[in-house]
């Protein structure tokens, strides 16, 4: 088993009187695919927005209890929220391309961090994470066009190729594949299985399938609680509680 | 189960329900096509002839107006115009019509010219040192009563007691007509001259002078502090009780009468700080007080109608939130928002009232050469020239108008161009 690279602890999140999580506690290891599945509105894409603080943007809400990357806790006074998501990168449920060209997309998060020194370097960067992403062949003609010219699969690569060209250490992913069709959901699994050599990835998904496919760990959430979490074919064959195993039989959901 | 139901009642109704209301669509909009078309024609239609100006040439010889034809080489541009040529000059118009000897009579010949022939032939005299003794052709400005007859805006029908040109003016008039001595060239001096009693000499370059330094003003008091304020409000404030209650604020200012804005002008920025009356900075000032609100709520719309994704991706790599709002939402946002900015200068540009109460309506005959000299600004000089007596200012009216619908086009095509062109598309 890999080294465990996040921990949370008993994370509580409230929007505003309301509470989206009880009591989550889970490990997530270095170099593997974390799955994390459940119904609409169960909690899981409040969590995984805990573990780069994007949830910081909203006014209401609260978050309680620890979460360690590394063995730092990333809620303390010391973190710099620029610094975390700089190591905790994060692809979207919608591809959101920024409307500049597929250069500047990738170049902006190293020309902000001052990762390049110089052009070149730049370059190189921006070439790698596209290489990396798997999209490097199809735009290597026309990367000074607009990146939302694109198709929806193409900006989703795009979008992972801007996470990946600040050099993080984990990747978080909000639904990837539910905007796209199956040839453009397949890539990106593929890319997935490439990534996880070098990145730590948490995937949110709604398809069962999906993470049976590409996740070594997964968890299930329901109503704001983490049911249960395990490996991945001990969730999907044999699961220790009666709603995971209702929702992995499609009794509901 | 048929498709094809002619009988069908319903569809009927249907049908001639939606042909009755395309009817009365197309009907509402021939009426408003029809008011505009009605406005543009009649102003242009009375306007337009404000564009050139009727000239009578004279022929005199330059040394019999001059005292001492000698010295005149040397002469600089100030000394001639420290000559008295008035009575010299007079001698040569006479000339014009050389049967007329009575004293009275010959008064009435210097009557179908502007009153300002003793500058004009100084001007000429400027230019022309050299030929000074050469027989020379002067076009001189006809008064505003021989303009007008001659654009066909005089009837000369009308009892002599009533009207202001006399029968023989008519008859010197006729004369130089058979003589071919009138003449029509573009009003050049319309658009650099200033206010004027006589509506041949007067011109809209003081008015246009005084609304460009309003504009420049407006620019650069509503501008800068519209965007900040809209960005702030939008992106960085938080939600509670104080900035909803700035919100409403903006809002309601954006709805005060503009009049209200002139009295807040006349109160404060004139008596209480003592500014400049009747200046263009003042005028601006004002004016931005009556374009913040609007710069602001089309800011803020802007703002608002970016995709949130578009902060999260910048956020999400690591991005500081002024970074995020800077460097892809703002840029984004701008086409919507200097569309609302050009529309607020628009609505400046046309503005009046408040400029009436801040002293801009005080007859000004000189062009301002900064924004703190007294100046008109188109839309005042409408309203100032709109009641005036003078037959000539009614098309002087209709040309001012016709320049600030002008002006008015061109701003509101700008902003569709540049909502156009710089629009994000997705």
């Amino acid at each position: 088993m890999n080294e465990t690279k996040i921990i949370t602890n008993n994370v509580n999140v409230y929007y505003g009187e309301k509470q989206a999580l009880h009591n989550v506690s889970m490990n997530m290891q270095a170099n593997e695919v974390t799955a994390l599945i459940g119904p609409s509105g169960c909690g899981k894409s409040t969590f995984i927005r805990c573990l780069n603080r994007m949830n910081d943007v909203i006014d209401t809400c609260k978050v309680e209890g620890t979460i360690t990357i590394d063995g730092y806790d990333i809620y303390s006074k010391e973190t710099s929220v620029e610094k975390l998501r700089e190591r905790v990168g994060m692809v979207f449920q919608k591809p959101n391309p920024f409307p500049k060209s597929i250069y500047e997309n990738v170049a902006y998060g190293p020309k902000i961090h001052g990762i390049a020194n110089n052009k070149n370097e730049l370059d190189e960067i921006v070439e790698n994470s596209l290489k990396q992403a798997a999209i490097f062949d199809e735009v290597k003609d026309r990367l000074h066009e607009p990146g939302t010219a694109l198709s929806g699969g193409q900006q989703q690569r795009l979008c992972i190729a801007r996470a990946i060209s600040v050099n993080p250490d984990i990747i978080l992913m909000d639904e990837p594949c539910s905007a796209l069709d199956p040839i453009a959901t397949a890539r990106i699994e593929e890319l997935m299985e490439e990534l996880k050599k070098d990145y730590t990835i948490v995937i949110v998904t709604h398809s069962m399938q999906q993470a049976a496919r590409v996740s070594t760990k997964t968890g299930f959430f329901h109503m704001g609680n983490l049911v249960e979490v395990d490996k991945t074919e001990v969730i999907f064959s044999n699961p220790s509680n009666k709603k995971t195993q209702d929702y992995i039989t499609g009794r509901f959901g | 189960m048929s498709f094809v139901n002619l009988n069908d009642n319903n569809l009927q109704k249907r049908l001639s329900r939606e042909f009755r209301f395309k009817v009365y669509c197309i009907m509402a909009m021939t009426f408003a096509l029809g008011f505009v078309l009605f406005l543009f024609t009649s102003i242009f239609s009375t306007g337009y002839s404000a564009f050139y100006k009727t000239m009578i040439p004279i022929e005199i010889s330059l040394s019999s107006v001059v005292p001492d034809s000698n010295s005149f080489a040397l002469m600089t541009n100030e000394e001639i115009n420290d000559l008295s040529i008035y009575s010299l000059s007079k001698k040569n118009i006479y000339n014009l019509f050389p049967n007329i000897t009575d004293r009275k009579e010959k008064k009435e010949i210097l009557k179908i010219f502007s009153y300002e022939f003793e500058d004009e032939i100084k001007n000429f005299l400027k230019d022309n040192k050299e030929n000074i003794n050469d027989i020379n052709i002067i076009y001189l400005t006809a008064s505003d009563d021989i303009d007008q007859l001659h654009k066909g805006n005089f009837p000369r029908d009308i009892p002599e007691k009533r009207r202001r040109l006399s029968d023989l003016q008519l008859s010197f008039y006729d004369e130089l007509i058979l003589e071919n001595k009138i003449e029509t060239e573009f009003n050049f001096p319309f658009f650099t001259r200033g206010d004027s009693r006589e509506p041949e000499l007067a011109g809209i370059g003081g008015a246009l002078a005084g609304s460009f330094f309003t504009i420049i003003v407006v620019l650069i008091l509503s501008l800068p502090f519209g965007l900040l304020a809209a960005i702030y409000l939008q992106e960085f404030a938080p939600q509670n009780k104080f900035t909803d209650f700035i919100e409403i604020n903006i809002n309601n200012l954006a709805a005060v009468p503009s009049i209200v804005f002139g009295l807040l002008g006349l109160g404060i920025l004139l008596n209480a700080f003592g500014m400049p009356r009747s200046t263009a900075l003042v005028g601006g000032v004002t004016l931005s007080l009556m374009t913040l609100p609007t710069i602001i709520i089309a800011t803020r719309a802007a703002l608002r109608a970016v995709p949130p994704s578009i902060r999260e991706a910048a956020l999400a790599v690591g991005a500081t939130r002024m970074q995020a709002v800077m460097h892809h939402v703002v840029p984004v946002a701008m086409p919507g928002s200097l569309t609302g900015a050009i529309i607020g200068i628009a609505q400046a540009l046309g503005e009046t009232a408040p400029l009436l109460l801040i002293g801009m309506v005080a007859f000004v005959v000189d062009v301002p050469s900064t924004p703190v000299d007294p100046s008109a600004s188109l839309p005042v000089q409408i309203y100032l020239w709109a009641e005036s007596a003078e037959r000539g200012f009614v098309e002087k009216t209709s040309a001012t108008i016709m320049m600030l619908l002008g002006l008015l086009i061109i701003l509101n095509l700008t902003a569709v161009i540049i909502r156009r062109k710089f629009e994000t598309k997705w």
